[in-house]
Parts: structure tokens; C-alpha cells; sequence
């Protein structure tokens, strides 16, 4: 059978990054095609690709035979490939009708848009989709994330395509509307399209993927129908070698009690609900559950950029009121925090390395105001080495480092405030393995040397493997403590769903590992 | 012939061995070249040492505005505060100082409290308020113009005092005309604040990614602040001057400075949305402006011609130094 | 069928109130400001006052719709000023004393307006240099056209020009009035209805998504700059028919002003969110401060500042959000 959508030996590269190498990608028409690999692997480029909005530096792609050349948007659409995108697609201050029906919205006679046919046909798409939840006069900007992902796919959906592309469409969906979307899936592939789907659970993939690619550092490694390739296999083939265990030993000795951070009720509107724990010195403080369950205010709340936050934060057992980063990071404090988006919150993408390593400690080397250029040179080879940055020279920006060199950046400006606690979200996102197995080191390394870690991952293995103690927060709450024994993935799975906490067995599943 | 092409070649090399930021430097210090060139092709006496210390004089006034505007722009904001400011400042002096040499030190801290209090309000604003700074300096411009017309009834009283004309107009070692010297001085400062101080570092950060700057513990809205507070500064410094220069103050001095105060910092290479430019490009961008003004004056081209001459000057350096990105990856 | 249950119309009045908040205070400010006015001025409500009154802000609307327009984009028009005083000098050195002949110079005047705008939409998109440094480039060219015309005020413009655009009609309406709701009508509400006025608000709104939802960017922000250069050449027209005569200099008040205009308003900035029908109210609110401070006895030497105290007033109110943000991080975007 011809392929619906052929793309071959596709290669794209971001200032000297590879994102693509060489890949290739077939899928048939009336079916479902998931796309699993690690972050990183390329999948989302491919997506890009495909549906113009990035445009490769080799290859070719045909649609049912014919070659063609997507060079944007409009070209994709046309060539009847709709894409469901990861970021979104949606213009928050336009309403839901706006956009589901953004490039070809029903017109007057007199050519003009027709707003009541707008919001009418809207409400009639979107009931026939089972998304009647979703009200088609409300701003983007005003919705959740999960009803924003309903009107993306909507807008995918509403172009009539014969490709529909999902990558990552489903990741902040409840079961119920997940199997709403299966479901519409299933319809297209009935309907003799085809599906390309993306997404981080294994169960969803298994479910209802009838053939399965396998990405790995930019290229395509196999391709399989769907049942035949045991779940093990699959994880091996998406990370190239057997799993073995990475983790460094963790303490022997339990946490002999020296609490560097004790937080004691803290709570910020619906985020943060009263949670209260100690972090010892020489600890790995594990945070778990779902993304979104207020881990990253949680984090955010302890480095002083939130306001109105309440409760207490005791650091070395002396209360400390802390309003801004720079008095977290602060002599009598000395927090440090990683945070989620490393190209934008963590790193200055134009500026040179070393600026960016130095940047949380500008006064360490400044005299009377002034840089005193040596030192500062001195102490970013000092750093560049230790972390074995993989840098030409120190004055190149760090856009141009790969993205597990741009991590060890980060890193390195929090190791040279010599900080006492680490607050870390999710670093090794999107990191390839060689460079998380250092970082695992230099985790463990930091905490002998009596720092206290408290460190949330979307990866489960990082969690159990890593840390001594592991908080899971569920709707802003602690929901659960798991050490020892308890420390499992199936604890961690079953806790950050909420079910020990209050047993409830429909829960809305987030991205897990 | 074969030299001059290899020349060329060498220098085209050697161009795009260069960053972004120095290339932009590198072509604007090239066009001063090219301005003087072609304006001693018209007036002979263009390039000797006296017309162009002239010149350097008249750009001292645009280059102390242009520096505290890049400060504001590089932190990814505008002041168009810039105008009345300066006036503010100016009509301080000959109001304070009526005239008296004794009372000039009087005038002169009156006019620089007038920068320091402006560029304090922009900066709070900007910093705290978080007030876009493109319609809180333009009303800022419009308070700071009616506290002026206010406080002159309509044309500010007093001269400027002999002594502040005597050092504006004084020349040292044997022509250098002291202006240029306190421009010099203000560069000085400027170029050590902006590339070998801890607080540069931080304008460069914030301006790139305030969010990311703000994380690593850099207090960013203080940043923001005496950047704004740097600019009042500049402006008023150029107000004490321009009425030593001008032996007087009148209102509406400081409108000539505006937008040619963005124009040079924009011509030196500096990006309009904040976060990289160098300093000594800015230098030369005022050099570019006024020289230009001067050709064309000598030229005897009309003030329609100049505009003209010079939005298209603008905007061929600004092609010259390339694009920015497109949407797509 | 669905029906409207008084939940759904609450729900919806809510929304309407939420959306239309800061459109909502432009008027409130244009209302008392008004209502200050005519505590003043008891001829406030006669005719002639009215029509003085509109006129005065009339020149003001018209270039503050286009500016408007290239806000919403995310972008910004710093040559609207030099596009109005072009469009004056343009008329007042062709105008002919015949009806069509004049007929025959408006629609010039309107399309080297286009054109104008046109120019910086290409540069903006095709250059893809920054609009406020572009159009202030553009600014000083067009602004040097305008003095080629005209290099000392004066100019021809003919009786019946002046008086029909600034009077009555059927002594009952101001002209101006009139010429607005043309506007309005026929002008601004296809463009605002049409899929390219839908375009320009997804644009601004967030134009990365925008280029990802398929729509021509390109476009829809080479439009408004268009709409920009017409409107202000239009204001430029109507400025003609106040003065009688051309004058190179004169539309430079209105580039910063119709900027205020725009925010006082209720148009983000930033793009996206807002529209023409705050930024009339917005208008008019600039122009009529001056005349509220004259017959409110107020030292005219003192009018400037409280024109600026009111502007600078006006303008920091929309920072109230920055209050009720409490992730500091979201003040920073």
C-alpha cells in the first residue's frame, strides 16, 4: 500500500545541534502511528517538520507519492496534515471559536466573518468531538490546560485532515477525555486516515497504536505493529543499551538529624496546601507526583518569588523570611534553585558561558563595582572542569551548547555560590544519559559534602534510585512520605495519583516518565 | 586595482571573523570614514583637525544623551523622557544660577537633582509599577514639560553664567574643545559602567532575560533603575552644557535630542530590544548623526532632504547589520 | 434549542464587563471629564460647542484608529505624525477650487497615505528589522516629503472644504461626527469583521502560534500598517479642512499622542487585546483635557502639567495588574 506521509533521511540541525539525523518515517493510511523515544530523540522535530513549521536541512517528504516541499503552515494544511503541537498553537486573547476556526471561519454574503455561525458551528464541533465542556465564547487565556488541549485538537480537527498529528495532544487530559480523543482517533482510522501519536505513557501507546517507531538520538531505530515488541525491549531500544543500575549508593547512615530547611505549614492560595518537612543536611529529598501538582510553586515559593506565600521556613533552625531570589541566595540562607525551563529561566541564550556561570555570583569578583576579569576567568575554568563542560572557549554563547552542556552551565553558576540547599526541578529533562549519570555523581557528590537536595523528577527511576526520601504532592498537598522499602515505583505511581491519599480511583493522569 | 581588491578581501575576512556586536562597530566607524571622505571631497577644509573638533563638539551634546539612552535601551526599554528632562535641567541652572559665577555649583546640582529625580520616577515606574516604559517616559515628558513651562512662565528667566560659557567654550592644549573632553569622561565612565563593571554585566543580563537574571539573584528592578536614573543623568549633564553652550536656556531645547538619541544608539549597532550593543558603537552613531547634519548643511541641502537622508541612512545601517530572525525555526 | 436561562445571561454579562473593563474606564474617564466640562461650560450643550467640541477631537480619532491598528499587531507606528502633516501639505499644495478636482486630490491624498503605511508594513515584515525603529526612520522621510511640499506654512484649501467638513448636517449633526461613523461603518468594521482584522488580533496576540495556525502573518501585519498610513492620511484631510492651509510640522503632536490615545483606551501594548472603541474615547479624552483646564479658570501656564498628570495618571492605572499578580515572574514577561 502506498504510504499516506513518507518522509526520508530527514536531517535537521539548531546551531551545530543535531536534532535530526537521517530519519525516516512511513505511515499508512488507516492507522495509528506512535512515535516513543526519550526527550530529545526528535520527535517533536519530526512533527515540525512535517507540518512546516520547521524546515529541514535534508531530505525529502511525499504525500502519497508525490513530492512535496512544506515550507509553512499554510502548505501543510493544504497537503490536508494537521498537527495537535506540544506547545500549542492558540492565540490566548482570541476566543475558543476564534481559534478552532481561525483560517477559514464561516463568512457573511458580504464576505466578512460571520460571529453567530462562528460560535454556533463551534458549539455543534465541539459537541460532536464529546468536548461539550468546553464553552466556544471563553478567551484561551481564561482556560486550563487540559481544556486548551481539547480546543488545539479541535483546531487540528476542524481543517478536515488526512494526516492528524498528536504530539504530546494528550498530556495534561483526564482517562475519561483521553479515551474521548482515542475515540476520534479510532474514527479517522475508520475513515481510511491516519493518526501519527506521540506521547510519554506506554499505556496509551499500547492501547491504541497499531504500528510503533522508535526514536533514538535523532534517528529512527525500528519500526514494529503494535503488541510485538515486549514493553522492556521498547525502553532498551529508546535508550540503546539494557538498563543497569546508574544510581551512585546512597547514604548509609540514616539522616543523622541536622535539619538545614524545616518548613512548617506552608501554603500559597489553592497551589500549596499546608505542607510541612525537614531537609537534612546530607539529603536527598525526593519530590514526586504528577507534573502540576504544585512542585514548581513549591520550589518557587522557598526562593522567594511568590507573594502572599504563608507558613514558616526555618533554615539552620532560625526563622528566615525570604522575598526574592536574591535573598534566597543570600549568606545566611544560601539556597540555590534549577529551574523547569532551562532555555528560559535558567540560562541567557545569547550571552557568552561565562557570563552565565557567573552570573549569581557578579559580587565574588567584583571590587568597588568593578569585574576583576581574572578571577572571574579563573573560577569559570575552575568550574568548566570540574563539571567537564564541553565548551570551545568560555566567551561562546551558550545557545550554541547541546542541551545536556547547557544543564552543566546552570549547574555551575548554583555550585559557585557555594550553596547549602539545592532546589532542583526536573534537570535531567531532555539530557542524554552519559550527562545524567554525571550529574547523579555530582548530586550525591554535593550531598556527602553536607548539602541538602530537594529534587522533583518527572522520572520515576531517578526518584527511587536516587533519593532517600521521597515527598509526593497531590492537589498541593504531601500526600504521601516513601522511604526504604516503600520507595517503588508502583508506590509512587499509586500515590501520585492520589489513590492511598484518598482512595479514589479516577484521577487525572498527568505526564508520567 | 589588485590591491585594493585584496584589501577588500582581507577586510571582508576579517568582518566576518567578527560577532554581531563588533561587526556593527566596525561598519559604523567605516561610515565615519566614508562621511568625512565625502565631505572633504565637497568642502576641503572638512577634514582638517579644526572642522572636526567642531564637529566633535556639536556631537558631545547628542553623545551624552545617546549614552544614558543606550543604558535604558540595552536594559529593553526606551526613554522618551529625554527632551524635557534636559530642558528641566537647563532652565534650572540659568533660573538658580541668575547669571553668577558664585552660584553656578547651585545650578548645576539643582539641574542634576532634576535628572536624578526623573530618571528615580521612569525607573520606579518601569521597575515597580511594571508600567511599559514607551507611555510612562512619554507621559513623564509631559509632566516634566509642564512642571517647566510651570516654573518659567512660558520663557525661562536668567543667563547662563559666564563661567559655564567660558568652560564650555574653553579649548585646551590648543584646541580641543573641553566638551569633547567631559564626552570623553562621560565615555569613560560609560564604557568601564557598561563592560568592566558588575553592574554592566547585570544591564546586559536583564535586558536579555529578566527572568533568568531575576533567578540567579540579581536584583533586577534595581538594575532597571539606575539605568533610568544614568539616563536623567546624561540628559541633564547635556542641559548644563547646551546652556553654556547656547549662553542661555529656552524651552523646547531638548526636542532636537529625542529621536536622534535613539537613532544613535541604534545606528551604533545596539539592539532596540535591549541585551547586546557595545558602547563605543554608540560614540559613533552621535559622530554619524552630526557629522551627516553638517554634510548635508554644507552640501546645501534643504531641512526636507536631510529628513529624508537621513531616515534612509537609518535604515541602511540597519540592513547593513543585518536582520533579525525569522518566526520559523 | 438551547435557552438563555438567566444564569447563561449573568455568565454573560460578567464576561462583558470582564473584557470590556478597560474600554469601560476610558469611557468613565471621557464621562466625567465631559460632565467637569459642561459643570463649566453651560453652552456645553448647544451646537456650536458640540461641534467645536468633535472637531477638536476629530483629527485625533482618526489617527489614533490606525495606530490602533498596528498596536494590536504587537507593533508600533511612530510615522502616523509625519503621515498627517504629509497628507496636509499634499492637499493644501494640489487642492483645486472644483468639487471634483477636489474629489479627485482626497482620494490621492488617501492612497499616497496607503502607500506610506504600506512602505513601513513591507519594511517591518520583509525587512524584519523592529517597527518603532523603522517607522521612526520612515518618520524622518516622510516627514522631509512633507517639507519639500510645503517648507513654509500656507497652501490653498477652498472655502467650501473647510466649511463642509467642519460644520453641520442639516444643521442638525457635526460633520465630523458624521465622517466617523463613515469610518466606523465602512472603513474599520469590514476590517475589524473580515478574516485579515481576525488575523491582526491573532497576530498579537501571540504570532508564533499565529504562524503555526496557518495564517499569513505577513499579511495580516502589512495591513494595519496599511490602515495606519490611511487613517492618518486622513486625519491629515480633516486637520486641512480645520486650518485652511498646510503646514509641514503640524501633524507631529500626533504620533505620541495617538499612542496615549490607544493605551488610554485600553489597547495592550503588547498587542492582541483591545480596540478602536476605547481608543476614541481615549482621543477625545487628550483633546478635551485642555479645554476643561481653560474654563476651569486654571493658570494656563499650569495646563501642561495637569494635561501630563492627568496622561501619566491615566496611563499607571493599568498597572493595578501588577498588584494582583502573585508569581513575580509573570510581572516580568
Amino acid at each position: 500500500m502506498q504510504p499516506l506521509v513518507e518522509a526520508r533521511d530527514i536531517t535537521k540541525r539548531y546551531d551545530g545541534v543535531v536534532a535530526l539525523d537521517q530519519a525516516s518515517f512511513r505511515c499508512q493510511p488507516g492507522s495509528i502511528h506512535a512515535l516513543v523515544g526519550e526527550n530529545g530523540a526528535g520527535k517533536s522535530t519530526l512533527v515540525k517538520i512535517l507540518s512546516g513549521v520547521v524546515i529541514p536541512d535534508a531530505g525529502t517528504i511525499n504525500v502519497r507519492g508525490r513530492p512535496v516541499v512544506i515550507d509553512s503552515p499554510i502548505v501543510a494544511t493544504r497537503l490536508g496534515i494537521g498537527a495537535v503541537f506540544q506547545e500549542l498553537s492558540l492565540m490566548p486573547d482570541l476566543t475558543v471559536a476564534e481559534n478552532i476556526f481561525i483560517t477559514n471561519p464561516p463568512r457573511t454574503h458580504l464576505g466578512l466573518v460571520d460571529r453567530k455561525a462562528l460560535y454556533r458551528r463551534a458549539k455543534q464541533f465541539l459537541a460532536e468531538l464529546g468536548f461539550q465542556d468546553v464553552d466556544p465564547d471563553a478567551l484561551i487565556g481564561e482556560l486550563p490546560l487540559a481544556q486548551r488541549q481539547l480546543v488545539e485538537i479541535a483546531k487540528a480537527l476542524s481543517r478536515d485532515p488526512q494526516v492528524l498529528i498528536l504530539d504530546e495532544g494528550t498530556s495534561a487530559l483526564t482517562m475519561q477525555e483521553v479515551h474521548t480523543v482515542f475515540e476520534i482517533m479510532e474514527r479517522l482510522r475508520a475513515q481510511n486516515r491516519s493518526v501519527i501519536f506521540i506521547s510519554h505513557r506506554m499505556d496509551e501507546v499500547e492501547e491504541i497504536a497499531d504500528t510503533i517507531t522508535i526514536f533514538r538520538d535523532g534517528r529512527n531505530v525500528a519500526s514494529f505493529p503494535a503488541g510485538t515488541v515486549g514493553r522492556e525491549e521498547m525502553v532498551q531500544m529508546m535508550i540503546g543499551r539494557k538498563l543497569e543500575q546508574v544510581f551512585p549508593p546512597k547514604r548509609a547512615l540514616p539522616a543523622h538529624e541536622v535539619p538545614l530547611l524545616v518548613i512548617e505549614d506552608l501554603s500559597w492560595g489553592d497551589t500549596l496546601r499546608n505542607i510541612s518537612f525537614r531537609l537534612g543536611e546530607g539529603e536527598i529529598l525526593g519530590l514526586g507526583g504528577l507534573e502540576g501538582q504544585g512542585q514548581r510553586e513549591l520550589l518557587l515559593a522557598l526562593f522567594g518569588v511568590l507573594r502572599n506565600v504563608r507558613g514558616r521556613i526555618y533554615v539552620n533552625g532560625e526563622e528566615k523570611q525570604i522575598t526574592s531570589p536574591a535573598a534566597a541566595a543570600s549568606a545566611g540562607i544560601r539556597l540555590a534553585l534549577i529551574p523547569e525551563d532551562r532555555k528560559t529561566e535558567g540560562l541567557i541564550l545569547p550571552m557568552p558561558v561565562k557570563d552565565n556561570i557567573t552570573l549569581a555570583t557578579l559580587h565574588q569578583y567584583a571590587r568597588f563595582g568593578l569585574m576583576m576579569h581574572h578571577q572571574e576567568r579563573a573560577a569559570v575554568d575552575r568550574v568548566i572542569e570540574q563539571l567537564r563542560i564541553k565548551v570551545p572557549s568560555p566567551s561562546v554563547t551558550v545557545r550554541s551548547l547541546s542541551g545536556g552542556n547547557q544543564q552543566k552551565v546552570v549547574i555551575a553558576k548554583w555550585l559557585l555560590t557555594q550553596a547549602q540547599i539545592y532546589l532542583l526541578y526536573d534537570l535531567t529533562r531532555g539530557i542524554d544519559v552519559g550527562t545524567k549519570h554525571e550529574i547523579y555523581q555530582l548530586m550525591r557528590a554535593l550531598a556527602d559534602e553536607g548539602a541538602g537536595i530537594l529534587f522533583f523528577s518527572t522520572d520515576l527511576s531517578e526518584l527511587v534510585g536516587l533519593c532517600d526520601r521521597v515527598l509526593v504532592l497531590y492537589e498541593g498537598r504531601i500526600s504521601a512520605e516513601l522511604s526504604g522499602e516503600a520507595l517503588s515505583e508502583e508506590n509512587l505511581v499509586a500515590t501520585a495519583l492520589g489513590m492511598k491519599a484518598n482512595g479514589r480511583e479516577e484521577s487525572p493522569v498527568r505526564r508520567m516518565a | 586595482m589588485v590591491t585594493t581588491s585584496r584589501a577588500w578581501l582581507s577586510l571582508h575576512r576579517w568582518l566576518r571573523g567578527l560577532n554581531q556586536e563588533q561587526r556593527s562597530v566596525v561598519i559604523a566607524y567605516l561610515m565615519i570614514v566614508a562621511i568625512v571622505g565625502l565631505g572633504s571631497l565637497i568642502m576641503p577644509q572638512f577634514a582638517s583637525p579644526n572642522y572636526l573638533l567642531l564637529q566633535l563638539m556639536k556631537a558631545s551634546f547628542l553623545g551624552a544623551v545617546a549614552a544614558g539612552q543606550m543604558m535604558v535601551i540595552l536594559t529593553g526599554n526606551i526613554d522618551l523622557s529625554v527632551s524635557w528632562t534636559l530642558n528641566l535641567a537647563a532652565v534650572m541652572v540659568t533660573s538658580i544660577a541668575q547669571g553668577q559665577n558664585e552660584r553656578l555649583w547651585l545650578g548645576v546640582l539643582a539641574g542634576l537633582a532634576v535628572g536624578l529625580i526623573v530618571g528615580l520616577l521612569n525607573g520606579l515606574g518601569v521597575a515597580y509599577l511594571r508600567i511599559p516604559s514607551l507611555v510612562l517616559t512619554l507621559g513623564m515628558d509631559a509632566v516634566v514639560k509642564g512642571v517647566t513651562v510651570l516654573y518659567t512662565g512660558a520663557q525661562p528667566k536668567g543667563e547662563s553664567p559666564e563661567l559655564l560659557n567660558l568652560i564650555v567654550h574653553h579649548k585646551v592644549w590648543g584646541g580641543l574643545p573641553s566638551v569633547v573632553l567631559v564626552w570623553t569622561a562621560i565615555s569613560l565612565f560609560c564604557f568601564i559602567v557598561l563592560h568592566r563593571s558588575a553592574l554592566g554585566r547585570k544591564i546586559y543580563a536583564v535586558g536579555n532575560n529578566e527572568i533568568c537574571a531575576y533567578l540567579s539573584g540579581v536584583k533586577s528592578h534595581r538594575v532597571l533603575i539606575s539605568a533610568f536614573v544614568l539616563s536623567g543623568l546624561m540628559n541633564a549633564i547635556a542641559g548644563i552644557l547646551l546652556v553654556g553652550y547656547a549662553g542661555r536656556s529656552f524651552n523646547g531645547m531638548g526636542e532636537p535630542y529625542l529621536l536622534p538619541s535613539i537613532a544613535a544608539v541604534v545606528i551604533g549597532g545596539t539592539n532596540i530590544l535591549g541585551g547586546s550593543g557595545l558602547y563605543m558603537g554608540t560614540v559613533a552613531g552621535a559622530i554619524i548623526i552630526t557629522l551627516l547634519e553638517s554634510t548635508l548643511s554644507i552640501m546645501q541641502i534643504s531641512q526636507a532632504g536631510r529628513n529624508i537622508i537621513y531616515g534612509l541612512v537609518i535604515l541602511g545601517m540597519l540592513f547593513l547589520y543585518g536582520r533579525g530572525s525569522q518566526i520559523r525555526e | 434549542m438551547t435557552t438563555l436561562s438567566i444564569a447563561d445571561g449573568a455568565q454573560w454579562l460578567r464576561r462583558f464587563f470582564r473584557r470590556n473593563f478597560k474600554v469601560g474606564i476610558a469611557y468613565v474617564a471621557l464621562l466625567a471629564l465631559l460632565g467637569v466640562y459642561a459643570g463649566l461650560q453651560p453652552r456645553l450643550f448647544t451646537k456650536p460647542v458640540i461641534t467645536a467640541t468633535a472637531n477638536q477631537g476629530m483629527a485625533l480619532v482618526l489617527a489614533s484608529m490606525g495606530q490602533t491598528a498596528v498596536v494590536l499587531t504587537a507593533g508600533i507606528d511612530l510615522s502616523v505624525g509625519p503621515i498627517v502633516s504629509l497628507s496636509n501639505t499634499l492637499a493644501s499644495t494640489l487642492f483645486p477650487d472644483s468639487v471634483p478636482g477636489v474629489i479627485g486630490v482626497v482620494v490621492l491624498v488617501l492612497l499616497v497615505g496607503a502607500l506610506a503605511g504600506l512602505i513601513n508594513g513591507l519594511i517591518v515584515v520583509y525587512g524584519r528589522l523592529q517597527p518603532i525603529i523603522v517607522t521612526l526612520a520612515t518618520a524622518s522621510i516622510y516627514s522631509g516629503f512633507a517639507l519639500m511640499l510645503r517648507p513654509r506654512p500656507g497652501g490653498y484649501v477652498p472655502l467650501w472644504y473647510g466649511d463642509l467638513l467642519t460644520r453641520r448636517v442639516f444643521d442638525l449633526i457635526p460633520t465630523s461626527l458624521v465622517l466617523l461613523a463613515f469610518v466606523l461603518i465602512f472603513i474599520w468594521a469590514p476590517f475589524r469583521r473580515s478574516r485579515l482584522g481576525l488575523a491582526v488580533y491573532a497576530v498579537g496576540s501571540d504570532e508564533r502560534a499565529a504562524y503555526m495556525s496557518g495564517l499569513n502573518v505577513n499579511r495580516a501585519k502589512v495591513a494595519a500598517y496599511v490602515m495606519a498610513g490611511f487613517l492618518a492620511a486622513l486625519a491629515g484631510l480633516f486637520l486641512t479642512a480645520q486650518t485652511s492651509s498646510g503646514d509641514a510640522t503640524i501633524g507631529a503632536v500626533y504620533t505620541l499622542q495617538s499612542i496615549g490615545a490607544v493605551v488610554l483606551g485600553g489597547t495592550s501594548l503588547f498587542g492582541g487585546s483591545g480596540g478602536v472603541a476605547g481608543t476614541i474615547a481615549g482621543a477625545f479624552v487628550i483633546r478635551i483635557i485642555s479645554s476643561v483646564l481653560f474654563f476651569a479658570g486654571i493658570n494656563p501656564l499650569s495646563q501642561p502639567l495637569f494635561e501630563g498628570l492627568v496622561l501619566l495618571i491615566a496611563i499607571s492605572l493599568g498597572a493595578a495588574r501588577t498588584f494582583t499578580l502573585r508569581n513575580r515572574l509573570e510581572t516580568m514577561r
